[in-house]
Order: structure tokens, then C-alpha cells, then sequence
């Protein structure tokens, strides 16, 4: 029991963030049907500008509140972020508005190598572990370990999923943003300047991964130049889980997905022990008897969830959980 | 049509001009090894990778190029014809099987691979369909990577060792021969055995793409209902475009194994679907010609990079600053960028396609 508490304490985590990382792909889908491929690498470049500002101001303020430091090491992380997915938006999609699909997607591709590689030409080839200049303290809850950064991740996405609600259905911006998702041509007529409204989608979402790129460096502790193509995958399958274009559908679909992966990966090994079968032939109990357990898949296999669960919901269900919300673009 | 007619008649006048041409082209590929090979045997080898990534990207056309469905994780077909060659040709289980029947299971193997990741996808819009075959890909090598517990079948990381070359009666090929006074090394015959399947692979392509199912796919690709109304079985045409392609990267798996005598899962990673399908776009999606030339180009810059960047940089800073690797794939994202800015229908482009983009932005 208490390993199921804490593999759900674990996923809601994990999840959060990737509902974080999850809005940025649905808005921007939403708005103008293009899965951004580059998103992930914005978490990345996110954490890794927070980890070098956090390591830079420790080092060089010994005496200033932690909880400061990390702050700004965040707003730069943020700054930094908004400006790449200006760019990105800019150069490389912008021009390509029309195209076939697959041109604004080979160039998402394009634009995700040059992130990943500018990287690695910064911050080198090796993980980098993130500064621990925050005191975690954890709390045993019905035999769940939970850490003060769980719970601080958990709080802070919580906190932002409701700005950007706020943003979309209570601002001038968030009209606009819905307008132009339905119908570009008539937001237009009606005077929404699109492309502003596009460049402000982009802009928010690499905002967001910026915050979740520093969320999920404190958590592991470490930052590496390729966390972001996996992580990225993860949470456009949570976007796709929800039915893409939908907020409430990103968000119920990051913290689905990373509780399966947290309680498959805590229990897939259990699952698949072959020894819990072992009466079926003479040669495995011979084994069993020796070595007590046979695990034909184990928790290294963690990675594989995600993907599973966006197979099989682009099978049974490909519209996601709550439906998505494109509009028309015939 | 009547471009068409011109040039036919064109080339009956001067038929014999082309079989001059057309010898004299041959007669340079038999004679390139031995240039090569005074060179360095290295740069055998690697033109032995380049056709083998020609024929792969010859592959990929199929599925991209021809029915427009875009794969990201096409080289999990190519690691499935890689391990299927390694795992019954080497002494991993002990299995030392000929060529003639690993490589057709190999390439079978991959085309059941391919309808089963393109069964249950073919539905789907261009863009999920390429972020489920990335998933896919990652599924491929993650268990690649793992399968070595409890029941040892793909060693690992590790990877599989000793796989047994090509061999055709007493011909090994990775031995060195003396033929008429000539040495050849291994890799010059294994340049000679992928050149012909290279040209194998893209006569297929050719006679593929003016055939009834060439049609039928450049019709899905251009507009999938109106295809469907005219009569296509879309979806089963869709997955023999998803098990063909498959098939190619499942043999040409199976030959980078017998040539390599070694191999990892680390050669079946993202990168290298990217990589492939960066071939396709930057030759021109759908053209035979184009995506051979984009294979090959893609194949020798980097190693030409490889052999100025470093010395370029020590001559001007005095030491390597920037890994030629990191400049290599710099360069690469850029040119994927400004590739598809302007000129999106690639390098050499097919004619249609072309047409096909020039419209699209015009609207």
C-alpha cells in the first residue's frame, strides 16, 4: 500500500509538470494545428539557464535567502525562454503559415537540433547537477515520502494552470487567442491582429516550459542538453491523452500520464515476475526455488508508458479524454 | 505530356549518346574503389555507409516521398533487419544461418514491423502519425537496449559481436581476394555488392512510382479524400506503402550487420531517423535522383567537415574549440530550416511536388 501512495505522490509530481509542458503543445496546436516538435528543447534550454543562474548567484551572494535566488534564476530562465520561442515562431513558422504540414514540421525539427546542439556547445556534453541550495525537507504521510519540492511543484503548476485559464477566458489577449483558434480569417476581418496573437501563444508557452524545465532540474537534481526531446514527447502524448487544443484536456492529461508511468514503473516488475506463475512448468519453480524472482520487464522499461498510452488513445479514443478543440481549417 | 514527348524523341536522337554516357558513368563507379582505396581504405567505407544510406533513404521515399505519411522513427525497421541478421548470424545463440534466407526474413520481419505500427496509425492526421512512429522508434530501442534480462536475446547496450560477413560459396567478403591481377579488399566488395542492390532498390523505386500503386499513392498524398472516392482502398494502400518501406530499411539493416561485424542499439537511435529523413527532404521528397543525391551529399560532408574543421581550428586558435560534431549537426538543423524556407521542395525536386508547394504558398 505505501508503495502505491508513494508512486501516486511521484506521478502527481511528475505529472504537473508534464501538464505544464503539455499546455504549451495543446495552445499552440489549438491555434495554429502545428505540434511544436522544438518544445521540448525550450524546457531544456529553460533549466539550463536556471541552473547556471542559480549557481552563479549562490556562488557570488552567500548571504542572500535561497528562495531569492532560485526565484531569479527562474525570471531569467523565463526571459531567456520567451525570447527563443519568439524567435522560433518568427523565423521558423511564421514563413511557413500555409505550407503542407510537413514543411512547419521538418523545420520544428531543424529548429529542435540547433537548440539541442547550442546546448551542448554551452553547457557541454555532461549532466549538470542543479545547485541543492534549498533546504528539502520531507514529510512521511501514511508511509509516503514527500518532499518539499513535490509539494512546491505540485502548488506552483496548480497556480499556473489557473493563470493561464484566467488569461484565456478573462483577457482581451485570451478572446483573441480564442478567435483566432476557430477561424484565422475571420478573427482577422474582425480585426484580431493574428499574428500577434500567435507570437503572444508561442511566447506564453515557452514561458511555461521555462518554469517546468526549473521544475523538473530540481527535482531529478540534474539537468542534461537531450532532457528535453523525451520529456517533450511525454507531454505532447499527456496533450494528445486530454484531446489537443483543450486546456482542461492537457492539464487532466499530464497528471493521468504521469501517474501511469509512476505506478507502472513501480509495479511492472511485481507484474511481470514470472515466478508468481511458476506452477505452470517444472523447469521455472526448479529456477524459482533459487532465485525468487524472474522479471521478464522491469522498471527500466518506464520510458515505454508513455507511449503506449498515446498509442492505444489515438486508437480507442483519438479525439483524447475531453475532446479536442481545433477549428476548421479546411 | 507533350514536355514528355519531346523529350523521348529528344532522347531517340541521341541514343547512342546516352549509352556513351551511361557506360562511362559504370565504367568510373567499378573503377572508384581502387581511386579510393589509394586514397585510404576509410573512404571505401564510407561510401559503403552512403549507399547504404541511399538505399535506406530510398526507403524512407517511399513512405514520405511517395505517400506523404511522414516517419520519424523509420530506423526502428532498419535496427529490427540489423539484430534479425546479427541474432542468427554470429555467436550469440550459436546461429550461423546464410544470407539468402536472414536477409529475406530480415526484410520480412521489418514489413510485419511496419504494418504493425502502421495498422492501428493509418487514421490518423500527418502529424500525430509522425509523433506515434517517433514513439514507436523509441519503444524499438528502449527494448533493444533492455532485452538482455531475464532471457538474454539482444546482449544489451553491449550489442551483438562477431557477426558473420557476406558469404557466397567461398567468396567471404571480408577478406581480401586476388582477381586478374587486382586486389580486392573487403569493403570494395561490399561496395560492389551495395551498388548493385542500390540500383536494384532504385529501379524498384522508379518502376514503383509510374505504376498503378505509384498513382495511387502521390493521389493519397494530394488529397486523401478524393482519392478515396475515386476508388482507392486507402488504407491498404497506405500500409503497403508503410511494409515496403519497412522491407528496404529491413535489408539494408541486415547488410550494415554482415558489413559491420558489430552493432548497438546506438545506431538505432532518434538522430539517425532524422538523419535519414533529412536525406529525403534535402535530395526532394519523391524524386529517385534527388533522394540519392541528398543521401550521398548528407553522407560525405560531414566526413569532409571532419577532416577541415579540426585542423582549420587549430591552425587559426591553436586548438579544437568546437567538437566538429556539435558544428556538424548545427549545420544540419540550419540547413534543415533553410531548406523547407526556401527551397521546400529540396534540392532536386520532383516535378509534382514542386508544383505542389510553389501552390501552396501562393494561396
Amino acid at each position: 500500500m505505501d508503495i502505491f501512495l508513494q508512486q501516486v505522490v511521484n506521478g502527481l509530481t511528475l505529472g504537473s509538470v508534464y501538464a505544464i509542458v503539455a499546455l504549451g503543445y495543446t495552445m499552440v496546436y489549438g491555434i495554429v494545428q502545428l505540434i511544436n516538435f522544438a518544445h521540448g528543447e525550450v524546457v531544456m534550454i529553460g533549466a539550463m539557464v536556471a541552473l547556471s543562474v542559480i549557481g552563479a548567484l549562490a556562488g557570488a551572494f552567500p548571504g542572500v535567502p535561497a528562495a531569492v535566488i532560485v526565484l531569479s534564476g527562474t525570471a531569467c530562465a523565463v526571459v531567456v525562454c520567451m525570447a527563443v520561442g519568439y524567435t522560433m515562431e518568427r523565423v521558423a513558422y511564421r514563413p511557413l503559415r500555409g505550407a503542407p504540414r510537413l514543411a512547419p514540421l521538418i523545420t520544428a525539427i531543424g529548429i529542435s537540433i540547433i537548440l539541442q546542439h547550442s546546448a551542448l556547445l554551452v553547457w557541454s556534453r555532461n549532466p549538470l547537477s542543479f545547485p541543492q541550495i534549498v533546504r528539502n525537507p520531507v514529510v512521511i504521510l501514511a508511509g509516503a515520502t514527500i518532499s518539499a519540492v513535490q509539494i512546491v511543484i505540485i502548488l506552483v503548476s496548480v497556480a499556473m494552470m489557473a493563470g493561464l485559464t484566467a488569461l484565456v477566458y478573462r483577457t482581451r489577449l485570451g478572446v483573441a487567442m480564442r478567435a483566432t483558434s476557430e477561424n484565422p480569417t475571420v478573427a482577422g476581418l474582425m480585426g484580431v491582429n493574428i499574428n500577434r496573437v500567435i507570437a503572444s501563444t508561442f511566447v506564453i508557452g515557452a514561458a511555461l516550459a521555462a518554469v517546468a524545465g526549473v521544475m523538473v532540474g530540481t527535482y531529478y537534481g540534474i539537468a542534461h542538453y537531450t532532457m528535453g526531446a523525451l520529456l517533450g514527447l511525454k507531454a505532447f502524448s499527456a496533450a494528445v491523452l486530454g484531446g489537443i487544443g483543450n486546456l482542461a484536456g492537457a492539464m487532466l492529461g499530464g497528471i493521468l500520464l504521469g501517474i501511469v508511468e509512476a505506478l507502472g514503473a513501480g509495479y511492472i516488475g511485481e507484474l511481470t515476475d514470472l515466478c508468481r506463475i511458476a506452477w505452470i512448468s517444472d523447469g521455472l519453480t526448479a529456477r524459482c526455488a533459487v532465485d525468487h524472482h524472474f522479471v521478464l520487464f522491469g522498471s527500466n522499461y518506464q520510458d515505454v508508458f508513455a507511449f503506449l498510452v498515446l498509442i492505444a488513445v489515438l486508437i480507442f479514443r483519438p479525439s483524447g479524454l475531453l475532446g479536442e478543440r481545433v477549428g476548421d481549417r479546411a | 505530356m507533350r514536355y514528355a514527348a519531346d523529350s523521348l524523341a529528344h532522347l531517340r536522337k541521341h541514343r547512342s549518346a546516352v549509352w556513351i554516357s551511361t557506360g562511362a558513368v559504370a565504367f568510373a563507379l567499378v573503377l572508384l574503389p581502387f581511386v579510393l582505396s589509394s586514397v585510404g581504405t576509410a573512404w571505401v567505407r564510407i561510401t559503403n555507409l552512403a549507399i547504404l544510406f541511399a538505399i535506406l533513404s530510398l526507403g524512407l521515399n517511399v513512405v514520405v516521398g511517395f505517400a506523404g505519411l511522414l516517419d520519424l522513427g523509420y530506423i526502428a525497421f532498419y535496427g529490427v533487419g540489423a539484430y534479425c541478421y546479427a541474432l542468427l548470424a554470429s555467436p550469440h545463440f550459436g546461429l550461423h544461418l546464410p544470407f539468402w534466407i536472414i536477409l529475406p526474413l530480415g526484410a520480412g520481419l521489418a514489413c510485419i514491423f511496419g504494418i504493425l505500427l502502421g495498422a492501428p496509425t493509418l487514421k490518423l492526421r500527418g502529424d500525430y502519425l509522425a509523433i506515434v512512429t517517433l514513439g514507436f522508434g523509441e519503444i524499438v530501442r528502449i527494448f533493444l537496449n533492455n532485452l538482455s534480462q531475464p532471457v538474454n536475446i539482444t546482449n544489451g547496450p553491449q550489442g551483438v559481436t562477431l557477426i558473420d560477413p557476406f558469404k557466397i560459396d567461398g567468396l567471404v567478403f571480408n577478406r581480401t581476394d586476388t582477381l586478374l591481377g587486382l586486389t580486392f579488399t573487403g569493403p570494395m566488395k561490399y561496395y560492389y555488392l551495395l551498388l548493385l542492390l542500390l540500383i536494384g532498390v532504385m529501379l524498384v523505386n522508379v518502376r514503383l512510382q509510374d505504376s498503378r500503386l505509384g498513382r495511387a499513392w502521390v493521389a493519397i498524398r494530394e488529397d486523401e479524400l478524393a482519392a478515396q472516392a475515386m476508388g482507392i482502398n486507402t488504407r491498404n494502400v497506405k500500409l503497403l506503402a508503410f511494409a515496403m518501406g519497412a522491407s528496404f530499411g529491413g535489408i539494408a539493416g541486415g547488410m550494415f550487420s554482415a558489413m559491420q561485424g558489430f552493432i548497438s542499439p546506438e545506431s538505432f537511435v532518434l538522430t539517425e531517423s532524422i538523419n535519414v529523413l533529412a536525406m529525403v527532404v534535402l535530395g526532394g521528397m519523391g524524386n529517385v535522383w534527388g533522394v540519392v543525391a541528398g543521401a550521398l551529399l548528407l553522407s560525405f560532408v560531414p566526413e569532409v567537415l571532419r577532416y577541415i574543421v579540426a585542423p582549420v581550428q587549430e591552425a587559426v586558435f591553436g586548438r579544437v574549440i568546437i567538437d566538429p560534431e556539435i558544428i556538424r549537426m548545427l549545420l544540419f538543423g540550419l540547413a534543415l530550416v533553410l531548406m523547407m524556407l526556401y527551397r521546400p521542395a529540396g534540392l532536386w525536386p520532383s516535378r509534382t511536388r514542386k508544383r505542389e508547394f510553389d501552390e501552396a504558398l501562393h494561396e
